[in-house]
């Protein structure tokens, strides 16, 4: 297992300067400075071996933001324990069930875009280098038109980037340290992680699972997933997710104006993630910026991953509305394009191809086909838990079901499905201290492993 | 270079604003005063203190301005280093058989490792690196060195000291104002506080005086140089690596140019010994391969770096790789794979000799005139010299002469005054033709 992989797996407590180590760290160095292999203790800097007194140190002070984290970020730990489990069940049909990584091949009507480009970078008429950091004006185009048509949002409010992650870092390089931001709990732990690496929230609390300055707004099933706002503190930029990952909600059109008006009364910013939009089967808003006044007081963010399987591909969008100001009446756009320009340099062209196909009819229908398929995985999974006298939620309108195990710790539950069932799931603690009791199953994965993971559930839980 | 525009929002009265023009914004938004909604958030002081857009963009919207205005001419590209040769067959099928692979049950991949597909990594590891210790999981892929360039800055944080060569690759400076570190700008020297520039000119021999810099937490350096051209020597290296270890800085060398070095000098900072517990390098396949559109590069992070709290470096940029980026493309990494095999290496040395042709034909034809030269030889770019004057005035008087884009060598540093980076990617006849017009020019 690659020291990398290995690197993201210490839990590690933020409060102390602690030196610490992967178990594996320096299992194939041969090099004679070396660092002592350590568990997980604290080091006190009083009595250090002999042998860490030889290693050299430079001067550079280790960020302290970033030795607020907690423990590698949410994924790579789902990984490793899955990994972890291979090694220990060798034999094992692991069914992933966990990280939201689509599984299905890509249409070819948009994989031949793609192969076009790269036999077309060998010609002389057709080869391209750096494109427009913003993105290729066909495609912002194309975005614009099918997603944003008669929402007043135009072709350069709109940035192509290599993916809503990507993003949603960028974003927070814009705002800057001295902001607050609030998330819904649970959500997305790019959200959070991104806000301590900037340096906008304090340490975090292990009583509360919180960080201190961020503003958590609970969605739980008592509340239908969207927060009580007159209970929110103000903060400049609030997280909102729809449909949600990991709960699979979608606001209402009536909760959407809610929260529009709500920002609006403070002056916030909200960063609206829609990346599960194509998802909706309800009759729900599938941009922000179908709310009147959302322009605004609205970014949006969106990608194609889980639309055109595009995980690996790398292709996303971000909406910054002109109309957007920050509190001296800058645009935020401006700062938002200085941003891409100089932290970024364009999403790859032959991904770019790939996206103006997913855009084409063809490649849309094509789309829809797909996301088609893993809603109807999604349908299974939550028929399953439902049959087996769970409360369920989500899965109506996002790839991800919600399951719910009342006085539960969700890393147990975890556990206990991976080793009973060889099933990856997600722990909905890792989205947040509002996910504890709940479980994230996501419906990306081929029918039949979909199908027998649903006979090994109803086998363990029946 | 300085754009006082437009912004008439009327939500909170503002002295002129200086921010680059984009085309689009100056047609379309801000018709007439407009009462708007302005949040209540800042916007981020460290942003404010940008004087002006990127370089880059600046050149792309100069350029676009004069073909407006001279739709006729013909233009040579000679100011962003864009690469211009077709990408090797070898390479693109790599890519289209990859993309075809998407397409099926076997061949679709999703989500890929963070840190890049191993099977590159190792590829990276073997062919730059071998006998120097450096191993594929100290490898991490990206999308390209501006990229990482600003991760590692994330990295780093708003609270460490940062040295750079004056001139240098504008993203250094801009990325350390946008995390916080330079302090306020200087408007009479052009120098941000916080800042220390370590002049390189010919004086010098192109490398600072190490005697006369003062430490910093974290020194940028780039070689072969752009702007330069300069290839910093094994002994200036040495020199530079015991600099680092006495002060306890680190070295973040960019080696983006390294294949194009045609002498002894080296091409990876962990040739020198000692290396490895003071430099983070970072490079890319963008002039190497012509994919500066395909988007890849890598940055190496030893694991024997580390903090002052003895703190691995490796394991946080692991973590900023993690949350902040999700990997390369998996094509482009397809495609980097090829270019190291023994075929598309082969293939791509040919297209970097082509570039080194045309930068001969270039330095051949400054000299010629007798202009002082630098760089065009062991790097595509050639800066030259114009002793006492402005360079954004020889910028601008170029373009208008004779239709040649070239980037001002004030947009890399103070010390760029007085000198024009011309680079030397482009097809065959567009470099004679510049030559040609330049010597007449001239």
């Amino acid at each position: 297992m690659s020291l990398a992989n290995n690197l993201s797996t210490s839990m590690f407590s933020s409060s102390s300067s602690a030196f610490l180590a992967p178990t594996s760290f320096n299992a194939s160095r041969t090099r004679s400075v070396s660092v002592p292999l350590k568990s997980l203790n604290i080091v006190k800097c009083v009595a250090t071996p002999q042998e860490q007194q030889i290693a050299y140190k430079t001067k550079v002070s280790r960020n302290a933001n970033i030795a607020k984290l907690q423990a590698g970020y949410l994924f790579p730990e789902v990984a490793r324990r899955r990994a972890a489990h291979l090694l220990k069940y060798p034999n094992a049909q692991v069914i992933s069930l966990g990280i939201g990584d689509t599984t299905e091949p890509i249409p070819d009507v948009i994989t031949s875009a793609m192969a076009k480009k790269s036999h077309a970078l060998s010609t002389l008429e057709g080869y391209s280098g750096y494109g427009a950091e913003q993105g290729e004006k066909a495609v912002r185009a194309a975005l614009a038109s099918t997603f944003y048509g008669n929402l007043g949002i135009e072709e350069d409010d709109i940035f192509v980037s290599d993916g809503a992650k990507c993003d949603i870092s960028r974003l927070q390089v814009v705002f800057g340290s001295n902001v607050t931001m609030a998330v819904q709990d649970p959500s997305y732990p790019a959200y959070v992680d991104s806000s301590v690496i900037m340096g906008q929230t304090g340490q975090f609390q292990k009583d509360v699972e919180k960080y201190a300055n961020i503003e958590y707004m609970r969605c739980t099933p008592e509340n239908g997933f969207f927060p009580d706002l007159s209970t929110v503190a103000r903060t400049d930029i609030i997280f909102f997710c729809s449909p949600n990952n990991p709960t699979g909600a979608a606001a209402t059109r009536e909760q959407l104006t809610r929260l529009v008006q709500f920002a609006k009364d403070n002056g916030s910013i909200i960063v609206y993630d829609s990346a599960y939009a194509l998802y909706m089967s309800d009759e729900n808003p599938r941009s922000i910026f179908e709310i009147p006044g959302a322009k605004e007081v609205a970014i949006e963010t969106a990608s194609f991953s889980k639309y055109a399987g595009f995980t690996g591909v790398r292709l996303g969008w971000t909406v910054v509305p002109k109309q957007l100001l920050f509190s001296d009446g800058f645009p935020v756009a401006k700062d938002f394009n200085r941003i891409v320009c100089t932290c970024f340099n364009g999403a790859s062209n032959i991904s770019q191809a790939g996206g103006l196909a997913c855009l084409s009819p063809e490649g849309f229908e094509a789309m829809q086909e797909v996301i088609g398929f893993y809603k109807e995985n999604t349908k299974i999974i939550v028929e399953t838990f439902k049959s087996l006298g769970f409360k369920v939620y989500g899965g109506q309108n996002a790839p991800y079901v919600w399951v719910h195990f009342p006085g539960r710790n969700s890393w147990d539950v975890f556990s206990e499905i991976l080793e009973k069932t060889h099933i990856v799931t997600t722990p909905g603690s890792g989205f947040g201290p509002g996910g504890e009791g709940f479980i994230r199953v996501s419906a990306f994965g081929h029918r039949e492993n979909v199908l027998e993971a649903c006979r090994r559930f109803k086998q363990l839980y029946n | 270079m300085y754009y006082s525009q437009f912004l008439s929002h009327v939500c909170m009265p503002h002295a002129v604003l200086l921010q680059p023009t984009k085309s689009w914004s100056s047609s379309k938004s801000n018709a007439g005063t407009k009462v708007g909604h302005c949040s209540k958030v800042p916007r981020n002081v460290n942003l404010e203190k940008l004087r002006s857009g990127y370089l880059f963009p600046e050149i792309s919207r100069h350029e676009a301005e004069h073909l407006q205005k001279n739709p006729d001419e013909s233009l040579i590209r000679l100011g962003i280093g864009d690469t211009t040769h077709p990408i090797p067959d070898t390479i693109t099928l790599a890519m289209a058989e990859h993309v075809h692979g998407l397409s099926t049950i076997q061949g679709y991949r999703g989500y890929g490792a963070e840190q890049g597909n191993m099977a590159l990594r190792k590829a990276i590891a073997g062919k730059f690196y071998q006998d120097m210790g450096i191993e594929a999981d100290e490898i991490f892929v990206s999308d390209g060195a501006q990229c990482d360039i600003s991760r590692l800055q994330l990295l780093l944080g708003p609270n460490v000291t940062v040295a750079v060569q004056d001139p240098s690759f504008p993203a250094y400076i801009d990325s350390s104002v946008v995390v916080g570190q330079a302090g306020e700008l200087e408007e009479e020297t052009g120098k941000y506080g916080n800042i220390i520039y370590m002049n390189c000119g010919p004086e010098n021999n192109f490398f600072p005086d190490l005697s006369a810099t003062p430490r910093t937490d974290i020194i940028f350096f780039c070689s072969p140089n752009n702007p330069t051209g300069h290839a910093a020597s094994r002994q200036q290296l040495k020199q530079l690596v015991e600099f680092a270890r006495a002060n306890g800085s680190i070295i973040v060398y960019d080696s983006a140019y390294a294949v194009y070095i045609r002498d002894e000098s080296p091409k990876s900072i962990f040739e020198i010994p000692g290396a490895r517990e003071v430099a983070i390098e970072i490079s890319s396949f963008s002039k190497f391969a012509g994919f500066t559109g395909v988007r890849l590069g890598w940055t190496v992070v030893p694991e024997e770096l580390k903090y002052s709290n003895g703190f691995p470096v490796i394991k946080d940029f692991n973590r900023i790789v993690c949350t902040c980026f999700n990997g390369a493309s998996n094509i482009a990494q397809a495609g980097g794979l090829a270019c190291l095999s023994t075929d598309g290496y082969q293939a791509l040395c040919k297209v970097i000799g082509y570039y080194m042709e045309n930068a001969k034909i270039l330095v051949d034809g400054f000299k010629s005139v007798d202009l002082k030269v630098y760089g065009g030889k062991n790097a595509p770019y050639i800066w030259v010299h114009f002793p006492g004057l402005n360079s954004w005035n020889v910028f601008g008087e170029i373009l208008q002469k004779t239709n040649i884009v070239t980037v001002p060598g004030r947009g890399f540093g103070p010390a760029g005054e007085e000198y024009i980076r011309i680079s030397a990617f482009g097809q065959r006849e567009h470099i004679l033709e510049a030559s040609r017009r330049l010597q007449f020019y001239l």
